[in-house]
């Protein structure tokens, strides 16, 4: 019985939870950028998914070239050395876009459900000009040492019928989230512009009296989020595969975790991405095994013991923002009512 | 001339004007106080000098400068400073953040400033890493005003700074204002509790409509029978 409860507990480490962190980091990157643009330039930006997917293709088109040159960082995957280049591409589109619309209705000082509209249509836009360049298909471009722990080497080693893998780009994920994260936040909290951010996201018209200048601020919100997106874009790529429509999907995901946290708290979305993640990796797994592990023989399921298809999985970040947005609208870190 | 020279503010917000011809004063360690009733353009008259209120005639002038077409981020850089009467502090930033984005346009070291400020309200020395939100009225106040004067300025402007306060944290903030007024700073501050700021004011506005009713020394004003009937209770 021990044993088998070991064996539950690596079944579920193996599928649940080693996938949901570095989902859970990949998703919290991206509401992070969703959640300081609304703080700052208070509207929900819907072509943060496609900023992504445009900062992926960057690093797609970065990793061919590389590879062509073979020019590798094995065991790590090539897309890190391309990462710089996803995250300047990803800067220049959005700056492009900021001029090119955003700018206009914020001088206008329009409403901000019109920037909300006019950032539909930016993500129109990036949305078949990514299609336009690399095309519509499902790209593979992980290369390196795939895992760092092996599911059959673990067995092998350890004598137990229940391996445990952690992918390289699962540990990547991760790691690299924590990394970018500390550094936000030692920004934000630290840095005189930082604070000034802060400062503009808490009370714009004190801060204008202050003499911060709002022109600024928002070039470096806008970096600041291209970069998120960027490099949330290739982890997740990384991680799973390159196709412009799941970046598409993904701004559901994210838009649930920034709200679900508090939207223009930056602390907010990195909880909000867990419990997004989670939710979406437990309610979606199928637990016929985990369950013949714990139960006695005469319990055991005949089904699959899986809540919902993976298929409906968006349904579920549907059902948490409702959920939210019906009980605590302003979310776990009492952000802004959208 | 005064330091500070507002003359003959018309204007309002896009409709009808608010403000018909006022004039105001104030000179550098000198304290002047807008009194007046409700929708007499206290407020108006404050944000008109510092230039976030449209005009259509009338000047304003600082020190030897003519400031009516500067911007308020100007205003600020010309030694001027605002206090307005609500979300006048970050309530998610602690209260050394508050003062650190006060001296924001500075570039020397204003850690000396600082220091004065703590000395000026010491309860902000102790509550210097608490976020603003979570002080009191009297104590955001003296935020307020603190992240006003991390500037070093030559005119402090405050708009109904003890509205909603304690009377005996309003005495405190007048006194508080009498020593900076002692430090060479000109005040300018629009009040609802007129008695006690006129106890305090070198000179005294009445305003009406928009426009001056009555001019004097706080003093004289206090002392003046029409007035107190009509503005201060009897």
């Amino acid at each position: 019985m021990p044993l088998d409860l070991l064996h539950a507990v690596l079944l579920l480490g193996n599928y649940v939870i080693v996938p949901g962190l570095a989902y859970a980091a990949q998703l919290a990157l991206g509401a992070l950028g969703i959640t300081l643009v609304f703080g700052i330039l208070r509207f929900a930006n819907l072509a943060h998914g496609d900023i992504m997917a445009f900062g992926t293709m960057a690093a797609v088109l970065g990793t061919w070239q590389l590879q062509a040159w073979n020019v590798t960082i094995a065991p790590l995957p090539t897309a890190l050395l391309a990462l710089p280049l996803a995250v300047a591409a990803a800067i220049a589109v959005t700056l492009a876009a900021d001029r090119t619309v955003f700018r206009y209705y914020r001088r206008k000082r329009s409403a901000p459900i019109v920037l909300v509209m006019a950032s539909l249509g930016v993500m129109f836009v990036l949305n078949g000009v990514v299609r336009f360049i690399i095309g519509p298909n499902d790209r593979r471009f992980t290369d390196g040492e795939r895992f760092l722990i092996n599911a059959r080497e673990f067995k092998r080693s350890t004598g137990l019928a229940e391996g445990l893998s952690i992918k390289t780009t699962q540990c990547l994920s991760l790691v690299i989230a924590i990394v970018v994260v500390a550094a936000l936040f030692w920004f934000l909290q630290k840095t005189r512009t930082g604070k000034s951010m802060r400062a503009y996201s808490d009370n714009e018209d004190l801060a204008l009296l202050s003499g911060i200048n709002p022109d600024r601020v928002v070039l470096i919100t806008w970096v600041i989020a291209a970069t998120l997106a960027a490099i949330a874009g290739t982890l997740y790529g990384l991680d799973k595969s390159f196709k412009p429509f799941t970046y598409f999907q993904l701004l559901l995901p994210m838009f649930a975790a920034a709200i679900v946290g508090g939207i223009g708290q930056p602390l907010g979305a990195i909880a909000g991405g867990f419990i997004v993640a989670f939710s979406e990796v437990t309610v979606t797994y199928a637990y016929k095994k985990f369950l013949h592990y714990l139960l006695p023989e005469a319990w055991h399921p005949s089904g699959l013991a899986q809540l919902l298809s993976t298929d409906y999985k968006f349904a579920v970040s549907f059902m948490i923002l409702v959920l939210v947005l019906l009980f605590r609208p302003s979310g776990i870190f009492r952000g802004r009512v959208l | 001339m005064s330091f500070l020279e507002a003359r003959d503010l018309t204007g309002g917000y896009g409709g009808a004007d608010i403000l018909n011809g006022c004039d105001l004063a104030v000179d550098r360690g000198e304290i002047a106080v807008i009194v007046g009733p409700n929708g007499a353009g206290k407020s108006s008259a404050m944000k008109a000098v510092f230039g976030m209120l449209n005009l259509r005639s009338g000047t304003v002038r600082l020190g030897e400068e003519d400031i009516t077409a500067l911007s308020p981020q100007y205003r600020v850089q010309r030694g001027m400073a605002f206090v307005p009467q609500t979300s006048n502090v970050f309530v998610t930033m602690t209260v050394q953040e508050n003062l650190e984005m006060g001296a924001f346009l500075r570039r020397d070291d204003f850690t000396g400033t600082m220091r004065r400020i703590f000395d000026l309200f010491p309860v902000l020395k102790e509550r210097r890493g608490q976020t603003a939100g979570e002080l009191s009225g009297g104590q955001r106040q003296q935020v307020a005003i603190g992240r006003a004067l991390m500037t070093e300025p030559d005119l402090l402007m405050l708009d109904e700074p003890t509205a909603g306060v304690s009377p005996l944290v309003m005495t405190d903030l007048f006194e508080r204002m009498i020593e900076i007024r002692n430090a060479g700073i000109a005040i300018l501050m629009a009040e609802q509790n007129a008695r006690q700021a006129l106890e305090i004011a070198d000179t005294g506005y009445v305003l009406v409509n928009g426009e001056n009713r009555f001019t004097d020394s706080g003093a004289a004003l206090l002392a003046d029978p029409e007035v107190r009937r009509s503005f201060l209770g009897g």
